[in-house]
């Protein structure tokens, strides 16, 4: 699989150290507003850096990966009684780990299967979750469920929308760092090995079976922390956030920034949101409504990303690789 | 549910199967023999469903709709084929769904601004519209047996194209080993050109074939994207034989999950799935 | 190398516009004397077609009286809500928090509503919902800020049940998707039809948004009900009245539905749909002279034929007037305006009907046959029914 940027050249680190700095100092010149719009991106943003920890990082495309991202985010709604909030601090964990769980048992069936099979199956899977939800009254059905209130952090009141601006950001970068470490652990190199050439690794010795399995699983618990600040910052849970369309949506963001390194999942992550919205806000020229063509805009952007840009935004500013070796 | 209720059940399954496998048939051939994922696949089918209505409301003849709907998506495909994904056949699976669904999202585009979004029957010819008496009150439309009919037809042509002709015999080779049969004098180029046309043919005629049935209304696609892949994946990718077999099991299970558990039915196919792939993790008759 | 450094002059060129881009639109917000008002809909997807008609009501009623509130002139905003439930909080959220607007109205898909209804009872801004007939709007979820002007998902069936018992049809089958709408629907005729005597002898249900209706009706055959009562809309309406006649059950089990199953999808049905009888708070055929009268001035105006979506829309459009009116303009004077839309009597062209104290409307329900591609109107199946407002806790 080609396009996997693990560093990044130093003109461009800088660049995207100035993009941190502008998401740190954002909220203090915006509206309330804004400030919500772009958590959200960076909410997107540990969404679509989990996953590419499965898509850049070990190549395991999964199609279904919004599974825990909205299992997390029900388990708060569920967690959360109608009259009061709950605590952040074991609250979080807690749906982390419930995503991260489910992500095990059902890497363990999926997991073994490949290629396009694997694809395949994880959609599926995913859509089993979806169906469970959407059909069943008692898990709040196909409306979806609220959550009252917003968990309570108890040193800092995440009701206030520049507190929830810093937490998330607090989180992006929290997750960023941990996932760094993870890739260029012996943990990440196996990974990354496995994405390469996974025969070979099992030929060294590697069961790369058990691998995959907690990459899987921790992608899926990290899908679950972004799942839960969702649910926490929306207050409303539905059947859709588990399903196909949301799982596309991530991939689309992963390989729009730039598969391998993460900071090209965020990256993605603000690039498709951004470019979303400013297609729809297109304005009309004459008697044609530019803005309520934006599918036909997105699907064109897409396209041309795909045709020009394979190795996402990142690629396009990075040196021209040099000859490619008989590993890609 | 007794005797007459389960062998009419099982022709519900049938019938069913085969529509599915019209469906899928176009999906693993171009999956199966370019390796090319093809998420706009469902689009395909609306717009052939959206021909079908546009053509035969302005002629009054569904036949005719029919055939020029053939000769138009053969000649949509082809051009497709030439533009873009030509270009793909070597990039990972990856680049090709994310195309495909920036081509999911113009299909629509284009969909709405060219036909609208508003609901659309498509008659019946006459000659089709009749229902046999299968019981005292129930019978069954002919045009369904009509579509079972075709079904089965395509599946036979398709047989007899890929084993028993040379242009088949090519296409085989050309998917074994692309070099070697280029090596060998095979015009890869041309057989890639022509598989594609007939993968979005297949799509684009079952949606003609399908659409006095189904309606014709936006979105119709999605749904049965996911339902082709899932029959897709079951019977093998690239096998003919397996995208039949397959079809047809889903049918039974889709049918018979209706009736006998209707909690589970909306999860019933991708238990099926899921269940097959643990079991045979490549399919049922991987190629 | 070159072409290294204009990428990265690009980029940060990008990002710079960006931000700017981003911090632009709040400079610009002055709060003009024109009231703002902000529409919710989906213009794309399946339920395009819903949300240009329920505009098309709304700039219809408002341009009737002179295109302004209480003596206000409007400022317009759109969010396409693409009927995405998982976009819900955040569409709604850039027509209150973005855009602030005076009034929100929308939208259509239920799944969406319950997130403009968190958005809108959080932030206590006024809402017309001109469609989504979820249960929760107008019951437990209610607020004194949010309007409905449509219907609950129940109460079309609500008035079907007796009808049915009252033709002789004693037992019968109930079929849906299965989803809060169908769920709610079904609600309806339970209760219904099970005063009246009925027994529902059987509750099939297939996955939404399945299509595949042969199975169950085979199944409808072996039960041998008197009569089919049943819940769809859109384009599987139309599949399921077509598939109902191929089988052979038009004519042998009589097809009963909530209106929606007719709705928009004639033309596409055909002559399978005639005999259909069905239940609703409109009928494109209601002959009154008010009725009459909008169906003109509307396919006027618009070229084409008003449907319960535009009239819906229309009757937003005349609540809105309504509360502006008496609130001279103030949108602020929440009281008031809370208290002349509670109060308001519309003079739709569905006929005339009043809000409910939990903010629903009170509405005659009509009986319709379908005949030659049109629901004819035949009676009244219940007068002024209102939505019981089961939970709802105001004030």
């Amino acid at each position: 699989m080609k396009a996997n940027l693990e560093t990044l050249p130093r003109a461009l680190q800088a660049v995207v150290a100035l993009g941190l700095f502008a998401l740190a100092v954002f909220p203090l010149f915006g509206t309330d507003f804004y400030a919500q719009m772009v958590a959200r991106m960076m909410i997107l943003a540990i969404f679509a850096m989990s996953l590419d920890l499965l898509l850049g990082v070990t190549g395991l495309v999964s199609l279904g990966h919004a599974a825990f991202f909205g299992l997390a985010g029900y388990a708060l709604a569920f967690l959360t009684p109608a009259g009061e909030a709950v605590s952040l601090w074991w609250t979080l964990p807690l749906a982390a780990a419930a995503a991260g769980l489910a992500a095990l048992i059902i890497g363990f069936f999926v997991v073994r299967t490949h290629g396009i099979y694997f694809i395949m199956v994880t959609m599926a899977f995913a859509q089993m979750v979806f169906f469970l939800f959407f059909d069943n009254k008692v898990l709040g059905g196909s409306d979806g469920i609220y959550v009252n209130f917003k968990p309570s952090a108890g040193l800092f009141d995440l009701d206030n929308k520049l507190v929830f601006y810093y937490f998330t950001l607090a989180m992006l970068l929290l997750v960023y760092a941990f996932l760094r470490r993870v890739l260029f652990s012996p943990f990440g190199r196996v990974l990354a090995g496995i994405r390469i050439n996974e025969h070979r690794m099992r030929a060294i010795g590697y069961s790369t079976f058990g691998y995959k399995l907690a990459a899987f699983s921790l992608a899926g618990a990290l899908a679950g922390l972004a799942g839960y600040l969702w649910a926490a910052q929306s207050g409303f849970v539905n059947p859709e956030l588990m399903g196909f369309q949301m799982s596309a949506h991530a991939m689309m963001m992963v390989i729009l920034g730039g598969m391998g390194n993460f900071a090209g999942a965020i990256i993605g992550a603000f690039a498709f949101e951004y470019l979303l919205e400013w297609f729809k806000d297109l304005p009309a020229i004459g008697a044609v409504h530019l803005g309520k063509h934006w599918q036909l805009w997105m699907g064109l952007f897409i396209v041309l990303v795909v045709v020009f840009a394979p190795r996402g935004l990142l690629g396009l500013a990075e040196r021209r690789p040099r000859k490619a070796t008989s590993d890609d | 549910m007794d005797l007459a209720n389960f062998l009419i059940q099982l022709l519900n399954s049938v019938q069913y199967g085969l529509l599915l496998f019209m469906l899928a048939a176009g999906l693993t051939l171009i999956f199966g023999i370019m390796g090319v994922v093809n998420l706009a696949h469902g689009s395909f089918y609306m717009l052939g469903a959206y021909l079908a209505w546009s053509v035969s409301s302005m002629t009054g003849s569904f036949t005719l709709a029919i055939i020029l709907g053939a000769v138009l998506s053969i000649v949509f495909g082809l051009a497709l084929e030439r533009l873009l994904f030509r270009h793909f056949y070597d990039r990972d699976h990856l680049s090709q769904v994310l195309l495909t669904f920036g081509l999911i999202y113009i299909f629509e585009e284009v969909r709405s601004i060219l036909w609208g979004d508003d609901v659309h029957g498509v008659k019946i010819p006459d000659i089709l519209s009749a229902s046999l008496p299968l019981t005292d009150n129930l019978s069954y439309p002919v045009y369904r047996l009509f579509m079972s009919g075709v079904c089965i037809a395509l599946a036979i042509g398709l047989y007899l194209l890929i084993s028993k002709t040379r242009l088949g015999m090519k296409i085989r080779a050309g998917a074994f080993n692309r070099d070697m049969a280029e090596a060998l004098g095979v015009n890869i180029k041309l057989i890639h050109a022509i598989v594609f046309a007939m993968g979005v043919a297949l799509a684009t005629v079952a949606g003609m074939i399908a659409s006095p049935v189904s309606s014709v209304y936006p979105n119709m696609g999605s749904q049965v994207l996911i339902i082709s892949f899932v029959v897709v994946v079951i019977g093998g990718i690239g096998s003919v034989r397996g995208a039949l077999i397959a079809a047809l099991l889903v049918g039974l299970v889709d049918t018979f999950g209706k009736v006998l558990l209707p909690q589970l039915a909306g999860m019933l196919i991708y238990m099926l799935m899921a269940a097959v792939l643990l079991w045979k993790p490549e399919g049922l008759f991987r190629q | 190398m070159t072409s290294r450094r204009l990428v990265l002059t690009r980029t940060a060129a990008i990002v710079g516009a960006a931000s700017t881009g981003l911090l632009l639109p709040q400079i610009a917000r002055a709060q003009g004397n024109k009231v703002r008002v902000g529409l919710m809909l989906p213009y794309t997807g399946t339920f395009a077609q819903l949300g240009v008609a329920i505009e098309n009501g709304i700039h219809m009623a408002i341009d009737e009286k002179g295109g302004k509130l209480g003596g206000r002139e409007i400022e317009w905003f759109k969010v396409d809500d693409e009927s995405e439930p998982a976009k819900g909080v955040e569409n709604a959220n850039k027509l209150v928090q973005r855009d602030k607007v005076d009034v929100l109205i929308g939208t259509v898909h239920s799944g969406v509503q319950m997130g403009i209804q968190k958005v809108v009872r959080d932030s206590g801004t006024l809402c017309i919902i001109p469609n989504a007939g979820v249960h929760a709007a107008t019951r437990a979820l209610c607020a004194p800020n949010v309007f409905r002007t449509s219907f609950t998902n129940s109460q079309p069936t609500l008035a079907l049940g007796k009808v049915m018992v009252d033709k002789g049809h004693k037992k019968a089958v109930w079929i849906t998707w299965k989803y809060a709408a169908g769920d709610e629907a079904f609600e309806g005729f339970r209760d219904s039809y099970t005063k009246a005597g009925g027994t529902i002898i059987k509750e099939l249900g297939l996955p939404f948004p399945n299509v595949e209706f042969q199975a169950l009706l085979t199944e409808i055959a072996s039960l041998r009900p008197d009569a089919v009562a049943c819940f769809f809309a859109g384009g599987g309406a139309a599949k399921f009245i077509k598939d109902y006649a191929a089988a052979g059950l038009k004519g042998k089990i009589p097809l009963y539905g909530s209106g929606f199953l007719t709705e928009g999808v004639l033309d596409a049905a055909g002559p399978a749909a005639d005999g259909i009888i069905t239940t609703m708070h409109y009928s494109d055929s209601l002959d009154t002279p008010r009725n009459k009268q909008f169906r003109l001035a509307y396919a006027k105006t618009f070229r084409s034929q008003p449907d319960v979506y535009a009239v819906q829309g229309y009757d937003s459009g005349q609540l809105l007037l309504q509360g502006a009116a008496a609130v001279k303009g103030d949108l602020n004077n929440k009281q008031a305006l809370y208290k002349a839309m509670e109060s308001a009597v519309i003079d739709s062209p569905r006929g005339r009907w009043t809000m409910s104290k939990s903010h629903n409307p009170v509405q005659d329900i009509y009986l319709r046959v379908v005949e030659n591609k049109e629901n004819k109107v035949i009676g009244i199946a219940a007068k002024a029914l209102a939505d019981s407002g089961a939970g709802c806790k105001m004030g």
